[in-house]
């Protein structure tokens, strides 16, 4: 049976509102909900589902990020993943954390644990950023199936389909493989009572990614964050000739 | 951005009843006169002279005459009744509200106060022609005072936009319903509203402060106090909350606002059997007892109901009854230390057989939709027969149990669900038509067996239209008596929202 290894990245919960700090170099976390990216819920619940189907014998769910984040690894761990990773990350360190760096951190471990399957969500709500799949898979030199809106695991190899632009892509590719999940994949279940008691004794290590061997030296600056432009007011026009008008002073048509 | 899973996720989290007034135009209920046993009471018809008074007054933008524009005024949010009314104006300030009123009076021409027409009872829509005086340019916010709380606005203002208004200050509105994305704080006052949160923050008669009223002679009546104690006197304001616009039109409300809460954890339970139910809510109580917001109950053909039509599936699969609890304070780490400690006694001591919980703010909206959205499923399972009454706790899910068996193969589905921290129960019978026969069979039989129970026949939806007639089983001849006194009072002429509260003749 296989071994798979979940991403999960803490971020701010979709529900919440948004607000760019005052120094204008980042959005307002402190004292804000955060949860898991629903994304990285939709892989945790596809390997769980596996582990039912009795296609995989143990899920090891990794989250990079300051001390917050063991608390999305404990979520993974009451939705039935059997261990945990944190990857201490923390202050500006954390604020330039890029794909790049991740993919060498989730890559490191897999290997370590000798997984066979990495699956994270497509992308996270707060950079959708939509590279680390991707760039695991290159690091690990092991095919990728992303966007996943269906997976069948089969003993060497998976059938994947894909959301693509023109519709669905159905894949074959061998195992080991780094998949992404899109939001079809699944519906992801609600940790119960019974299973958060248990979580509570299933283990998280704590490694550094020195630890690991990867260099998270910053490739980025922030320059700065700002709200979208507010949106102009339209004005509501007579008839076609005055619109022609408009869009002729407004120098959108000769 | 975050707009990717927003989009794909907000099309559940639709908060507004809006949606479905438009669904079903092709299925126009028939005139409320000629559905019900209700004669024309002794006022003058419109006419051109009152149109042009009101064109003057009001200007053409803000009267509506056009009878295709009149449809979303004249029939009820439930599309069972449809009124007749032939002008709705749209004042923006008091002083156009009682040159309204004042014009109407003399010239004895019946009103009827309109806000966000969400009314559950009829109370907000016309029965014959009465002339539709709506709230929704009466919506300017006047002034937060965010040290004393105290919110003062026109009663236009949807009580959605009042609280993400209030939200920036750390405040909350401390009414919170199912209709908040288009009901008009007048309209929750003029019915003293209930809610989720009364169990926490109590009722309206609490938390207003104030009232500016505008009375049917159209004499403006000042008692917009924002001082929490004033005992000067009568205390007028109490008429005006909960009189469902019979005695006055409420044109401003000064409000007393709570801090917003720090943290929100909500639970959601499945239990076994309403025993269960209650003594997991009286633990609840006794463990969370100061930062409980609210309890909520639903039973399994509710949830069967929100699964077939809202495709919305039970968090934690099929339980025969479920409980929300939510959890409101200042300090996370305390209240979710109290919270697991409830919710480990409870599985412990078997009260409750599953459940989850939790604080992010997505989880916690949705759960709530499955609760919140229970009323867009009625229209999708036939005709619905609702009662919303108050019952002793010991009794509540009785009368579900006895409705359901009196009930038999002549409805579809008998569902309970309800403010359970209040008593309060939304009993529904579905049948798969409508027939003059059934309702007979159903009233006043289940008003009685409420009365038997000792509860209340309208725990917060009010009497409006449709109950009129059953308000001597509730309340005594002496009683009704002073009510009507009153309603003489201030309004000798009977043009404030006739047909409706007292009954009549």
């Amino acid at each position: 049976m296989a071994r798979v290894l979940v991403g999960v990245k803490r971020v701010i919960d979709y529900a919440v509102k948004i607000r760019v700090k005052p120094d204008k170099k980042g959005v307002v976390t402190d004292g804000v909900k955060h949860s898991m990216n629903p994304f990285d819920e939709i892989a945790v619940e596809e390997a769980v589902r596996m582990k039912e189907k009795k296609l995989v014998s143990e899920i090891i769910a990794v989250s990079c990020g300051p001390v917050q984040s063991q608390e999305v690894i404990r979520t993974a761990l009451a939705m039935g993943v059997d261990k945990g990773i944190h990857v201490e990350v923390s202050g500006p360190e954390y604020e330039t954390l890029q794909p790049i760096h991740v993919s060498k951190i989730l890559a490191k471990i897999a290997q370590n644990e000798k997984v066979d399957l990495v699956i994270v969500g497509k992308q996270a709500i707060d950079d959708d950023s939509n590279q680390t799949a991707q760039m695991t898979a290159a690091v690990l030199d092991w095919p990728q199936a992303t966007f996943a809106s269906k997976i069948e695991k089969g003993d060497k190899e998976l059938t994947v389909t894909r959301e693509v632009d023109g519709g669905l892509e159905t894949i074959k590719c061998k195992i080991p493989a780094v998949i992404s999940a899109d939001l079809r994949l699944n519906e992801p279940r609600y940790a119960t009572l019974p299973n958060i008691m248990k979580a509570k004794k299933k283990p998280i290590t704590k490694v550094t990614p020195k630890d690991l061997g990867v260099d998270i030296s910053p490739r980025i600056e922030i320059l700065s964050v700002e709200d979208p432009p507010v949106r102009q007011a339209g004005v509501i026009l007579p008839d076609v000739d005055a619109l022609v008008t408009k869009l002729k002073e407004g120098g959108h048509v000769p | 951005m975050f707009g990717s899973v927003r989009k794909c996720v907000n099309s559940c989290f639709v908060n507004t009843y809006i949606v479905l007034r438009n669904a079903k135009l092709h299925t126009r209920p028939d005139f409320t006169k000629n559905n019900f046993n209700v004669t024309r009471g002794y006022y003058n018809t419109l006419e051109e002279n009152h149109i042009q008074f009101f064109y003057q007054l009001l200007g053409e933008q803000r009267v509506i005459v056009n009878v295709s524009d009149l449809e979303r005024y004249n029939v009820d949010w439930f599309r069972h009744l449809r009124g007749n009314s032939s002008i709705v104006l749209r004042p923006k300030t008091t002083e156009e509200v009682s040159h309204i009123l004042s014009f109407c009076n003399q010239n004895r021409l019946a009103v009827c106060p309109q806000g966000g027409n969400t009314s559950m009872v009829g109370a907000s829509v016309p029965i014959f022609d009465e002339i539709v005086i709506n709230t929704d340019l009466m919506n300017e916010i006047i002034s937060l005072d965010d040290t004393s709380g105290v919110l003062v606005c026109q009663a236009g203002c949807i009580l959605e936009n009042l609280n993400n208004y209030v939200n920036k200050k750390d405040l909350m509105i401390p009414l919170d319903l199912g209709a908040k994305g288009s009901c008009h704080i007048g309209g929750n006052v003029s019915t003293n509203a209930g809610g989720l949160r009364l169990l926490r923050y109590g009722n309206l008669h609490g938390n207003v402060l104030g009232l500016e009223v505008v009375k049917a002679d159209g004499e403006i009546l000042d008692c917009l106090n924002t001082l929490k104690k004033d005992n000067t006197g009568y205390h007028l304001k109490h008429l005006f909350i909960g009189s469902e616009g019979t005695l006055g039109f409420v044109t401003k409300v000064a409000i007393q606002c709570p801090p917003k809460p720090k943290s929100i954890n909500l639970a959601f339970l499945g239990l076994q059997t309403y025993e269960k139910v209650l003594k997991a809510y009286k633990l609840a109580k006794h463990s969370l007892g100061e930062i409980l917001s609210a309890v909520e109950v639903m039973d399994t053909p509710t949830m069967q109901l929100v699964n077939e039509h809202l495709h919305l599936p039970s968090p934690i699969g099929d339980y025969p009854f479920y409980l929300i609890i939510e959890t409101s304070g200042s300090n996370e780490k305390h209240d979710l230390e109290k919270l697991n400690t409830f919710l480990d006694l409870s599985l412990v001591k078997h009260f409750v057989l599953n459940g989850t919980v939790t604080s992010e703010p997505s989880k916690c909206q949705a759960i709530w939709n499955i609760r919140e959205r229970i009323p867009e499923a009625f229209h999708k399972d036939g005709y619905v027969f609702l009662y919303d009454v108050t019952l002793p706790l010991q009794n509540y899910y009785t009368l579900v149990k006895e409705i359901r068996e009196y009930m038999g193969n002549k409805a579809h589905r008998v569902f309970g669900f309800g403010h359970l921290g209040d008593g309060n129960l939304h009993l529904q019978i579905t049948v798969k038509k409508y027939s003059p026969e059934i309702k007979s069979f159903i009233e006043p039989y289940i008003f009685e067996k409420v009365i038997e129970m000792n509860g209340s026949i309208s725990a917060e939806h009010g009497i409006g239209f449709l109950k009129a007639k059953y308000l001597h089983l509730a309340k005594s001849n002496a009683a009704i008596n002073l009510m009507q006194d009153l309603k003489d009072v201030l309004d000798p002429k009977g043009i404030l929202n006739p047909y409706k509260v007292l009954p009549r003749e």
